[in-house]
């Protein structure tokens, strides 16, 4: 049975779907006046301030890390700069119990659910207090406290898993969604597309929130689709979909806060595409100058989200210089002392190489793990990193324990 | 007691875990009203609504995505993939997520409710595309429970404990006997140990070693060669990863010889990690080389399925010269 509704014609008619463009949603000038017939979400100040923080603390801990990672103090580092709006602002604009499936480059929904600088930290160092052991490169950030997905680096893996967590959610009815991140390369891969139709089929209350931000680490937009952008896909799953400007919080915010809507209290799926712009270079192993001009760079650099949502706080008299002076130096003296603290703590226990991979160790896991405590017991100076380690000295560990 | 054959086992082994928790959910391609391509679905959507039991859309990498997500939640997700020959959209899924994922989050997320249910296996005139047993890829995948049953008890039994088990586990099921393999199933819940061979015939001369379809060609092998007066040890292995070693081991020092077969091809196949485990723990009791037959190093064919397979002549020879050698 075909459940086409469309009527019948007698010649061959092709169409291009040219009829369905897009339009942006834009709320926020960059002088951070509102555009006319633009009507901003109710967000008071304490909110307003809460995700101006995070923006900022997002800013200053990417520029640390980065600049930790050129000094060699870090193995590899990613930045969210240029993105904060669209991460942070979408983070906002959900329920703090919502589940937040990420990529690898929205760490300021991490930093807006309340993350502090000390859990970055110590999952950046891979040191004994990271929740993720130590078996994660730098910035595959989870907890379980902040409803965040512990992230994984292959790409739009978590697109159909966000379809099925908030299928789980819908089942348990305590009206909550899933919204789940992913670039714009990303959204090439099968995972994305079977994600979309399946949430659409059995109606899902998902958000997939799409930050196309121009490049696929060197590949550029128009090499990845010939499309205009990525959400005019989900007509073809019959799902809702908003395109707004990312870099305009306001706008990311008011959109995702209707999505929620759509997606909790209707089971509609919505797919949001925010079109942003990758500021800084893929990861700390990426240069951008082999691939894209200054110029187009610095055409972006005017459009800064954060600058952009100063100037709204201090439309409202919410924000001064001082404050943020105050604000900035404070971050960068936590973010660096903080740094200093995580680096100098042990790594995680050489017991962890073989825990978590199942609930209960294998016996013949437990046979091998036998096998190289006696080899590193026969050569203690090769490992430096666990020579010392509980499993190998017979002494107590000194065991920290938090809420993950 | 009731007589069940295989596919009902399954069936009621579905039906018990939904019935017993609410949060059991079996999905996958044709599996809602029709029930499945197996019929192994059968009446579950009818009995526990159309949010617990459904059809997909189709597309596997989608099916085991979805699935991953629903345990991470805390649901209690049995995914069926329709032929174990078409997983390999979800191998990402399965080997990337599936396995790593209470790994990669120090504990603090897992998919442990996670079943993915596959018929797998050869003998039905499937071909290349509807005889595969692809076991051997996910026993190279730390974090997976790989389990395959050969009887109707032995299926009912072992899916309800892959469905508690608080790890993911692959339940691969022979199609050949889904129909064929008939026997008394209690109608009670039970559950079978995961990781743990079984013995099944004790012997003295050689250890004879299978999984799920296999035991059925062993069984008969074993027949004809205890008319040439060998006395075979059979064991089935059921779970191959993590797999029983002691039991295997302890098997072959006492009998000193070995015969491990599978469906798979030979090469990279299963019973080489098998082979050289067994020789590490029992080098010196070794009476004659350890001896695999597997299925050739070719595609599944199709009109020459039993020269390809490892059938039960073949593996009499193997018993035969393992002992004669």
């Amino acid at each position: 049975m075909t459940t086409t509704r469309s009527k019948t014609v007698h010649s061959p008619i092709f169409t291009d779907g040219a009829e369905f463009r897009i339009p942006t949603f834009k709320l926020l000038k960059q002088d951070g006046s509102l555009y006319k017939g633009g009507k901003a979400p109710a967000i008071g100040k304490e909110k307003a301030l809460r995700i101006y923080h995070a923006m900022v603390t997002t800013r200053i801990l990417d520029e640390r890390m980065l600049a930790a990672q050129r000094q060699g103090r870090l193995s590899f580092y990613m930045q969210c700069t240029g993105e904060e709006a669209a991460v942070i602002g979408s983070a906002a604009a959900l329920d703090d119990s919502d589940m937040i499936m990420a990529q690898y480059r929205e760490q300021g929904a991490l930093a807006y659910r309340g993350f502090t600088i000390d859990e970055f930290m110590n999952q950046l160092f891979g040191n004994d207090k990271d929740y993720g052991k130590g078996r994660q490169m730098p910035v595959h950030y989870g907890s379980k406290k902040l409803h965040h997905m512990t992230i994984s680096s292959p790409l739009a893996t978590q697109i159909p898993q966000a379809t099925g967590y908030a299928y789980g959610q819908k089942l348990a009815g305590e009206g909550h969604c899933t919204l789940v991140y992913f670039g714009e390369g990303a959204a090439s891969e099968g995972d994305f597309h079977a994600a979309l139709n399946m949430a659409a089929v059995h109606r899902v209350p998902v958000i997939f929130f799409c930050r196309n931000n121009g490049y696929a680490i060197s590949t550029p937009a128009s090499e990845q689709f010939a499309a205009d952008g990525v959400a005019p896909r989900a007509y073809g799953y019959k799902m809702d979909v908003i395109r707004v400007d990312g870099n305009d919080v306001l706008a990311v915010y008011q959109a995702t806060e209707k999505a929620r809507q759509l997606a909790v209290e209707e089971n509609r799926p919505v797919l949001i595409e925010a079109m942003t712009y990758r500021l800084a270079a893929h990861s700390s192993s990426d240069d951008p100058s082999g691939y894209r001009s200054k110029d187009e760079e610095a055409i972006w650099r005017e459009k800064d989200p954060i600058l952009r949502t100063q100037h709204w706080l201090k439309s409202h008299d919410w924000w001064t210089d001082s404050e943020e002076k105050e604000l900035q130096e404070r971050l960068r003296r936590e973010v660096l002392e903080t740094m200093k603290q995580a680096q100098k703590r042990p790594p995680p226990a050489l017991e962890t190489l073989i825990t978590d991979v199942y609930k209960e160790v294998p016996p013949a896991l437990n046979a091998q793990f036998e096998k190289l405590k006696a080899h590193i017991r026969r050569h203690p100076d090769a490992y430096p990193k666990s020579a010392n380690d509980p499993a190998i000295t017979g002494k107590p560990a000194n065991i920290q324990k938090g809420e993950a | 007691m009731a007589k069940m054959n295989m596919l009902q086992a399954i069936n009621n082994a579905l039906d018990t875990a939904m019935a017993a928790n609410e949060r059991v959910l079996c999905f996958g391609e044709d599996v809602g009203i029709f029930g499945g391509v197996f019929r192994a679905t059968s009446n579950l959507q009818q009995k526990y609504g159309k949010s617990r039991c459904f059809n997909t859309p189709l597309v596997e990498q989608g099916i085991i995505g979805f699935a991953n997500g629903l345990a991470a939640q805390g649901s209690v997700p049995v995914a069926e993939i329709q032929f174990a020959d078409y997983i390999f959209p979800a191998f990402d899924q399965i080997v990337n997520e599936t396995a790593k994922f209470r790994y990669r989050s120090g504990n603090l997320f897992d998919v442990g409710g996670l079943t993915i249910r596959a018929p797998y296996g050869g003998g039905i005139a499937g071909g290349l595309y509807h005889s595969q047993s692809p076991e051997a890829y996910f026993a190279h995948t730390p974090g997976l429970k790989v389990v395959v049953p050969r009887n109707p008890h032995q299926a009912k039994g072992l899916l309800l404990a892959a469905i508690h088990d608080p790890d993911p586990v692959l339940f691969f099921e022979p199609k050949r006997l889904y129909r064929a393999s008939v026997g008394e199933v209690p109608e009670e819940a039970y559950q079978l140990p995961l990781g743990e061979a079984e013995v099944l015939k004790e012997g003295t001369d050689v250890t004879v070693l299978g999984w799920g379809a296999q035991m059925e060609v062993i069984e008969h092998a074993v027949e004809m060669a205890e008319k040439d007066g060998i006395s075979c040890e059979v064991i089935d292995l059921r779970s191959i990863l993590p797999w029983d070693v002691d039991t295997v081991a302890e098997s072959v020092l006492k009998t000193g010889r070995l015969v491990i077969t599978h469906e798979a091809p030979l090469t990279g196949g299963f019973a080489g990690e098998i082979a050289a485990t067994v020789q590490e723990r029992c080098f010196l009791y070794l009476e004659s080389p350890i001896a695999r037959v597997a299925g050739m190093d070719t595609p599944f064919p199709l009109v020459l399925e039993q020269e390809h397979f490892p059938n039960l002549l073949k593996v009499y020879e193997a018993i035969y010269d393992s002992v004669e050698f």
